[in-house]
């Protein structure tokens, strides 16, 4: 990059009269702006092609007038009313998602702390197996794994058939097709994105604070909650993050291990757009649902704090 | 010192604060500014397309080759002897591409869309829809019309009933594949016979086990003809109705899933026990597991054809339609039919299956009789506007 000729005048400077020889030159303002423009470059470049444009072809999109067609094509039109269409007839399939999103990011959280917090401080030499293990499912498709807990919890499978025997489930109980299998995918596929964060800040915190918090009387659960817990927030902060934001976007969980009743909106989304091909209204309602989630995610990192983040 | 250069230029102009604030508010106003300017820019042209304009020099001559989407499973393996594309080779001495990159009419649609929609070539010579598909892209001018006189099989060989759609009654632009029937299939082993598509919708005993097609035309036809309206005509106060009746039983948690091929599955693993499905699919189930059973429903049979078309811009047309004109030879007909056992659209392809597996000759599947082509019914076709309102209900409806 820095070799070709455009790029070479601000960088080309190492003759200035008015240095000393042998001490470092001082870091000129003109130099270190140019530099850090380029570098900048190839990122902003990217983000302009890959995000700005599509981003506003999909504003651009919801805002197209409704009666247009592939045949005589869609003009934009400003037509907010998309919006209040699109809310109005699939408000029920957006908070879904986010109490289904919500849901998985919380059983997430209590069983990825347990592990995460497992893996820093108890795991001793099996710690670095453990992480593979963690990290292993991802080795296979994200589909071939969701379409398998499909066979697992099937009718006549042996979870199901177990749980009849215990009569936790009735004799025409079932798993699939209910929330409760929508909601076990999402924490089973979303777990890992939890884990990792959780563990990478529960790993840096010195053990010497919560010995310290015990030779000051401190009861166990209180050296926790005291010291631990506040140490650990940054990777909670960041794997709930990671964890809901996905999830609530996801719609092959619903799609393969729910019924209709529990479709999410990324599931009506894409039937929108591929099966109805009304655009205007499936780019309306990803316009919501995006800005739902960063409303949701700002109010909640200004909450949480994000000095620590990472 | 030149560090602090650009600060001491500034400095004059007032307090750094407010001139920080006003730019911001100017900034954002210039990106809204901007963003009124550009968002109208992205507006989207129509799609319809003069085939006559789109067509590519055909280099069928020099170049012996053709190039085929289909659907999955839908044509007799290479690795058989004497299967009917090797067949084709040795006739013409071209060579055969072919992909089954068609796993859904939509999502093809939308993969194409850009290249057709602006007069582009995609690269293949042969691709087979599904007619409600089909006939949107006929009339999307997205289709090259076949040339009579060299698929002279097609004009003497097609089944009666799939002559004179409304969608193109001359063959000028599409060659049905296979055809097929949408009924019901149901597991014996599970539960007893099912007769009607409004058991499917009602029996209380099949509550969460029942899955119907995501195939908006195969599902709604059945829904309209169990309100008491005509599939192939109805009005909007019908097509209503019968959103309503099938909004009612997902409602009430009657129908597990709407779904493509995958009932297969279900069926098979005893997730459910009886659902809407594809005659062929059933043929295929059937030698693993005899207990499954299709049905022609009381309301009657849904008949609907994939059909070849050859897109705008193909290079080998006439390869195409050699294509085309093999696999209306009955002998080649009767062997693909063997292998796909959907209904075989070519007359003479019966006395032909005789000689390849004459347990196949009397399957009504394959080879309907008169009684039965007797009970179907096709889905009334739809201009774009109404299509995609219908669709869109539709999508309310499987959508929750």
């Amino acid at each position: 990059m820095t070799s070709t000729a455009g790029v070479a005048p601000p960088v080309d400077v190492p003759g200035l009269p008015a240095e000393p020889p042998g001490e470092l030159p001082p870091p000129t303002g003109r130099r270190r702006g140019g530099i850090g423009y380029l570098l900048l470059l190839p990122g902003l470049l990217w983000l302009a092609l890959f995000f700005v444009v599509p981003f506003y072809s999909l504003v651009a999109t919801s805002l197209y007038d409704p009666a247009g067609s592939d045949f005589r094509g869609y003009e934009m039109t400003w037509a907010v009313g998309n919006y209040v269409d699109a809310l109005q007839e699939y408000w029920r399939p957006l908070l879904r998602s986010l109490w289904y999103g919500g849901l998985a990011t919380v059983f997430c959280l209590v069983l990825g702390y347990v592990l995460a917090y497992a893996i820093a401080f108890k795991a001793g030499r099996w710690k670095n197996l453990m992480l593979v293990l963690v990290v292993a499912p991802f080795f296979t498709s994200f589909l071939v794994r969701t379409l398998s807990w499909k066979l697992i919890l099937a009718d006549d499978g042996w979870v199901v058939n177990t749980l009849q025997v215990l009569q936790v489930l009735g004799d025409d109980g079932r798993l699939l097709a209910t929330p409760v299998a929508v909601v076990a995918g999402l924490t089973y596929n979303f777990l890992p994105f939890m884990v990792l964060p959780l563990y990478a800040s529960l790993e840096k915190i010195d053990p010497r604070l919560v010995e310290a918090s015990s030779d000051l009387y401190a009861h166990p659960a209180v050296g926790f909650f005291k010291v631990t817990w506040p140490l650990s927030l940054p990777g909670v902060v960041s794997g709930t993050l990671l964890t809901f934001i996905p999830a609530a976007g996801d719609y092959i969980n619903a799609e393969l291990l729910g019924s209709p009743n529990q479709r999410m909106v990324g599931g009506v989304i894409q039937s929108l757009f591929t099966d109805a091909n009304d655009y205007p209204a499936a780019a309306a309602l990803s316009m919501v649902l995006m800005v739902l989630i960063v409303v949701m995610v700002l109010v909640y990192v200004r909450r949480a704090g994000t000095e620590e983040l990472l | 010192m030149t560090r602090r250069a650009p600060m001491a230029t500034r400095g004059p102009r007032g307090p750094v604060t407010t001139r920080r604030t006003v730019l911001r508010g100017l900034g954002g106003l210039a990106v809204v500014g901007a963003s009124v300017g550009v968002l109208p820019l992205f507006g989207q042209e129509g799609a319809q397309q003069d085939p006559a304009e789109c067509r590519a020099t055909d280099r069928s001559e020099e170049d012996r080759l053709v190039v085929v989407s289909n659907w999955p499973g839908y044509i007799d393996p290479r690795r058989d002897a004497g299967n009917t594309r090797a067949l084709l080779e040795e006739r013409t001495g071209m060579t055969v591409r072919y992909t089954d990159d068609v796993n859904d009419n939509a999502e093809f649609y939308a993969k194409v869309k850009a290249q057709l929609g602006s007069c582009e070539p995609i690269e293949r010579d042969l691709m087979m829809l599904t007619d409600w598909m089909a006939a949107r892209m006929v009339s999307l001018g997205w289709v090259q019309p076949i040339d009579r006189a060299s698929v002279p099989n097609l004009h003497a060989n097609l089944i009666e009933p799939l002559r004179g759609v409304a969608w193109d009654p001359d063959l000028q632009f599409h060659a049905p594949w296979q055809t097929g029937l949408t009924g019901i299939a149901y597991n014996a082993a599970k539960t007893g016979e099912i007769g009607s598509f409004s058991e499917l919708l009602d029996d209380p005993d099949l509550k969460g086990r029942v899955t119907l097609l995501s195939e908006m035309r195969d599902t709604m036809a059945f829904a309209l003809k169990i309100t008491g309206a005509d599939p192939e005509d109805f009005t909007q106060d019908q097509w209503d109705d019968a959103v309503d009746r099938l909004r009612k039983a997902v409602g009430d948690g009657q129908v597990r899933a709407f779904t493509g091929n995958e009932y297969i599955q279900d069926l098979a693993a005893g997730n459910i026990v009886a659902c809407e499905a594809w005659s062929g699919d059933v043929i295929q189930l059937q030698f693993e597991n005899p207990d499954i059973k299709f049905v022609a429903p009381e309301e009657g049979l849904a008949l609907w054809s994939d059909n070849m078309l050859v897109p705008n811009g193909a290079e080998h047309q006439a390869n195409a339609e050699a294509w085309i004109d093999h696999y209306y030879d009955p002998a080649v007909a009767a062997r693909l039919a063997a292998w796909v056992n959907y209904i075989c659209p070519v007359e003479g392809a019966r006395e032909e299956m005789e000689k390849i597996d004459a347990s196949l000759v009397e399957n009504t599947l394959i080879f309907p009789d008169a009684e039965m082509l007797a009970q179907t019914f096709a889905f009334m076709p739809l201009d774009d506007r109404q299509a995609t309102a219908y669709e869109r209900d539709w999508s309310d409806v499987t959508g929750g």
